[in-house]
């Protein structure tokens, strides 16, 4: 073994050496000895050198600034992971070592700590969605999503899901990958033309004995509010199938709960809630269902509880029902989820606690009103058809540019040029629509941003 | 110098027991007037059928507030930052500063993931290389990045298997996933999750794969086998050239769970040792935090034949410019919306950088020597036994049997694993793998010092005698965490537990107000 010495690992030459002694070996070499000898590497990995912290900084860095950032351009991008401010007391707490560097906490007297702030979390997303149960996070909401279309299929031992035509065509592709090795069926249902909310003729010749949940989505992927949730409840329910509600949790503020309008499982996407987008991850899946035993005993992952010690002297907190998970009842558990988002969900309830319900309110206000303005503004210009369904809008909306015989792409083209990264081309995720985009509006666009897009999104249309 | 710990214990309020009606923790920017005018109130926009009309009950405090509950409740979580963390099966390493400082540049915490493929060079970059890298410590042909942990990626690995299996028309037949009975609880699940009749096989006298087992178990309904080498006791597979063999012309796949990755980077890969799949816990042997349970990392890597099935898009490049490319007619779809959780990934990128080949090995290596050494430093201890091969070398990790001090004095690996938490060190991994009774799983990683290691056999020591003269203290172990012992059962029972503040407030009567 080489004299090598690196600043991560500690022990160092004259301890090595004490140490074999003590093993009682020359070699380290030794130690290795019941590996096939064909199989040994006999060549050094192709990989780098070892750097020192300043090369892999600059390195690092170097490569990170050749992106386009939202600092260096403005992005009107959402769909599934949104540009939303992140308070410095948020990065602050989730990078304090004892929260980062700590595992699941299966020793829960040295653990309070991450327990109770998980338990706040959980408690913070009841608030928000009116639920009674959420677990402690899940990968995102597309696993969110799968996971709970299979509890619904557990709980009533039916195998259909119902999902809306409008969704996130990668959402949709996840769910698949989750349901169709165990045999589940997903039907879409269609949406009304005019509107694109959930055309409820067609759910009820769909729902039949055999759906085990409704899944909707409010708001939709295409940003439009759905307002005939109720109906949708009834229908669902009158069959004996489950009803899920998919969220972005921001709309939340403004939005009347998934709890309030009779949903058995909300999932959701947690990002928006105090975590960076870091091209597309960590998220944060949400999870949460009633406080209904049946329910519960098939909630997938982990759930932390509040509890006492054992001399019954203090409040305290462990994870429970673990019966349910994986380490205990391995092939029979009701997901295979281990390691989480744990520290993204503590980032989300740093965020709640520090907004509070006024806040919280005032976020879904201002992304709502800003988004609405970038609406009017938009639609005033000559030949966009802005948005494409007349529904209520929430922070996205889809511009159609069929009028002005302009494809998205090209559109985007032109944007860039101007230091603007336009919305998401939907044009081949639902072609019935035509040349059309989904742009998000949050509360990091400023007035200024969203005038300057019209601007010169109406240059561009006037120019072609 | 006998170290003294006592952990903080603030009694801290569950949140919403803080603050006060009128307090704000976090403003907005106003929204201007004019945005007013153009569109109204949002009363005006959203119809009363589905505008909310209570507040959520979130508490309200102070800026100030938030970080002094959110700092008090961090100084009661122990990490691998303040000690001892032998937690086996975990890698519970270093996780270097400078990684942590890399994923707070904008260019990447402000990236959208559906921006335009010339905005995001540098990132794609980024992923690309480290797929390359991943592949050739892996010796696999081509890594997946997207799994967001290593059951995802044990996920995906079933998903392969059985796309393989259907694309050879042996999709209904090939129904059954066998793995060990000493494999972790992620693997059947998982199989299950992807369809598969779990198959378990025992392990033999030696704390290996029973090769005999094997071959019974292996028919043409095989689709694959799932291990972990060197396995969960610590112990490296030494047959597994025959358990390859036998997997493989059984027509099924070999799937390398890469939790016990760490002591052979460098040394044997897991492709060259006849592995089809592959899968990597980033968050374990590539050093970035476990953040209390997450986000970790759980890429994927295969061979050239299973490489078509991997989830799309993939990262390419064409000798100028890095893409993303979704033409892949086989692959098996999605398993994540994105590219996996990148800033998880760009930590590992910069891990790897910074250890360079040598320094990998290297990591191998101190922590295979640091796993032998505390074995060694701990097998003569009385009530302790060593299941299986005393005078094997182990890897990783060792796996200790407090069975006869159970028997002899009462006392398990549970009131064990609580008082060593008195010392201020973490608890091993008790009671996995299942095979040993009354199990200690203890990896000590290459991130502490002889000093550390001999002052945790020390205690252990000492622990075991105060169990053979005083029980009394370790069951009533730990006093110097923020709480003493903690009733789980009552926080899993119908009646008693609670799981929100909601069902807290339920329980004790109180009916919601409007807020
Ligand atoms: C042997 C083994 N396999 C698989 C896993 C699952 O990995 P993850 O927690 O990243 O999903 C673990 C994690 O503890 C493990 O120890």
């Amino acid at each position: 073994m080489a004299p090598y010495s690196h600043p991560y690992i500690p022990n160092s030459l004259p301890e090595i050496d004490e140490m074999m002694r003590e093993i009682g070996i020359k070699t380290i070499d030794e130690l290795y000895i019941d590996v096939p000898d064909i199989y040994r590497l006999k060549k050094t990995l192709n990989l780098p050198e070892s750097h020192s912290e300043l090369e892999v900084k600059q390195h690092v860095e170097k490569l990170l600034s050749k992106n386009k950032t939202c600092k260096d351009i403005s992005v009107f991008l959402g769909a599934g992971c949104w540009p939303h401010y992140v308070p410095a007391v948020v990065k602050a707490i989730i990078q304090r070592g004892e929260l980062l560097t700590s595992y699941t906490p299966y020793q829960p007297e040295i653990s309070q700590g991450m327990l109770q702030i998980l338990f706040e979390y959980q408690s913070m997303i009841c608030e928000l969605t009116e639920m009674e149960v959420a677990n402690c996070s899940m990968y995102d909401w597309a696993s969110a999503l799968g996971e709970a279309a299979r509890m619904a299929v557990r709980v009533t031992h039916r195998n259909k899901i119902l999902i809306p035509k409008i969704i996130h065509p990668d959402r949709k592709a996840i769910l698949r990958t989750y349901t169709e090795p165990v045999g589940i069926t997903i039907q879409e249902v269609n949406y009304e033309t005019g509107t694109g909310q959930i055309d409820l003729q067609d759910l009820r010749a769909k729902i039949s004995e055999k759906a085990a949940a409704v899944y909707i989505e409010n708001p939709s992927y295409l940003g439009f509010i759905e307002t005939n949730m109720e109906e949708i409840e009834k229908e669902a329910h009158e069959k004996g199938a489950l009803f899920i509600v998919g969220v972005d949790p921001t709309s939340l503020g403004v939005l009347k709960p998934p709890g309030e309008y009779g949903a058995d499982i909300v999932v959701g996407e947690g990002q928006p809630l105090g975590n960076p987008m870091n091209y597309g991850g960590p998220l944060l899946g949400i999870f949460a269902c009633r406080g209904d035993l049946h329910l519960i005993r098939q909630l997938p992952g982990r759930v932390i509880g509040m509890t006492t010690t054992v001399d019954g002297s203090q409040k305290a907190f462990c994870m429970a029902l673990q019966t349910r998970e994986q380490h205990i009842r391995r092939e029979k558990a009701t997901s295979n989820i281990c390691s989480n988002e744990s520290l993204c969900a503590v980032a989300a309830a740093v965020y709640l606690a520090l907004l509070g319900p006024e806040g919280f309110r005032e976020l879904s206000e201002i992304i709502m009103l800003r988004a609405n303005y970038a609406i009017q503004l938009l639609s005033e210009i000559e030949g966009l058809h802005v948005p494409v369904f007349d529904s209520i809008h929430f922070k996205e909306f889809t511009v159609n540019f069929d009028s002005v015989n302009l494809t998205v792409n090209k559109v985007h083209r032109r944007l860039l040029e101007h230091g603007i990264h336009g919305g998401k081309d939907i044009s081949k995720e639902f072609p019935e629509l035509g040349e059309t985009a989904l742009y998000c509006i949050t509360e990091v666009h400023s007035k200024e941003e969203i005038d300057r897009l019209a601007t010169i999104l109406e240059k561009i249309v006037r120019e072609k | 110098m006998t170290r003294r710990f006592k952990q903080a214990s603030w009694n801290e309020p569950v949140v919403f027991e803080l603050g006060n009606a009128k307090r704000r923790g976090f403003t907005f920017p106003k929204v201007d007037g004019e945005i007013y005018r153009k569109v109204g109130e949002v009363n005006q926009l959203l119809p009363a059928k589905i505008r909310r009309k209570n507040l959520p009950r979130l508490p309200r405090l102070s800026e100030v507030e938030v970080v002094r509950h959110y700092t008090r409740l961090s100084q009661m979580n122990y990490g691998v930052d303040l000690g001892f963390y032998p937690l086996g099966s975990c890698t519970m390493k270093y996780n270097p500063k400078l990684n942590e400082t890399l994923a707070e540049h904008p260019g990447i915490t402000m990236l959208h993931p559906n921006q335009d493929e010339e905005t995001v060079q540098g990132i794609l970059e980024i992923l690309y290389t480290l797929e390359r890298w991943l592949a050739e410590i892996t010796g696999t042909h081509e890594v997946c990045l997207q799994p967001a942990a290593g059951a995802h990626g044990e996920f995906l690995g079933a998903l392969i298997m059985r796309a393989y299996h259907q694309l050879n028309g042996d999709g209904e037949k090939r129904s059954e996933l066998i793995v060990p009975d000493s494999a972790h609880g992620t693997n059947p699940a998982s199989g299950t999750m992807a369809g598969f009749k779990i198959v378990v096989i025992p392990s033999d006298n030696e704390g290996c794969v029973d090769l005999n087992a094997l071959k019974e178990a292996v028919s043409e309904r095989t689709a694959g086998f799932m291990l972990t080498n060197p396995n969960t006791l610590g112990i490296f597979e030494k047959n597994i050239k025959e358990i390859a063999d036998t997997v493989h012309s059984a027509g099924g796949i070999l799937y390398y769970d890469g939790a016990n990755l760490n002591p052979i980077l460098g040394k044997v890969r897991p492709g060259d040792m006849g592995f089809d799949i592959v899968h990597i816990n980033i968050h374990k042997t590539f050093g970035t935090p476990h953040g209390g349970g997450g986000p970790g990392a759980g890429p994927v890597g295969v061979s050239k034949q299973l490489a078509k099935f991997l989830p799309v898009p993939r990262v390419v490049f064409d000798g100028k410019r890095y893409r993303l490319d979704y033409n892949r007619p086989h692959s098996i779809g999605k398993i994540q919306c994105f590219y996996g959780n990148v800033a998880v990934l760009l930590k590992a990128y910069a891990y790897i950088l910074s250890l360079g080949a040598k320094g990998l090995e290297k990591t191998a290596e101190i922590s295979v020597l640091n796993a032998n050494y505390l074995m060694k430093k701990l097998r003569n201890i009385t009530g302790l036994s060593l299941p299986y091969d005393e005078n094997k070398p182990r890897k990783h990790e060792c796996v200790f049997s407090v069975e006869k001090l159970e028997k002899q004095t009462g006392i398990s690996a549970l009131h064990v694993a609580k008082r060593l938490l008195d010392y201020g060190f973490h608890a091993p991994t008790i009671y996995f793998p299942l095979i040993v009774k009354e199990a200690l799983m203890i990896e000590p990683t290459e991130s502490f010092e002889k000093e550390t290691l001999d002052e945790f056999a020390e205690i252990l020591k000492e622990i075991v005698k105060e169990a053979y003269e005083n029980p009394e203290k370790l069951r009533n172990a730990p006093k110097n965490t923020a709480v003493p012992r903690v009733d789980e059962v009552k926080a899993s029972h119908p009646r008693t537990m609670m799981l929100s503040w909601k069902m807290y407030k339920r329980k004790n009567g109180e009916t919601r107000n409007n807020y």
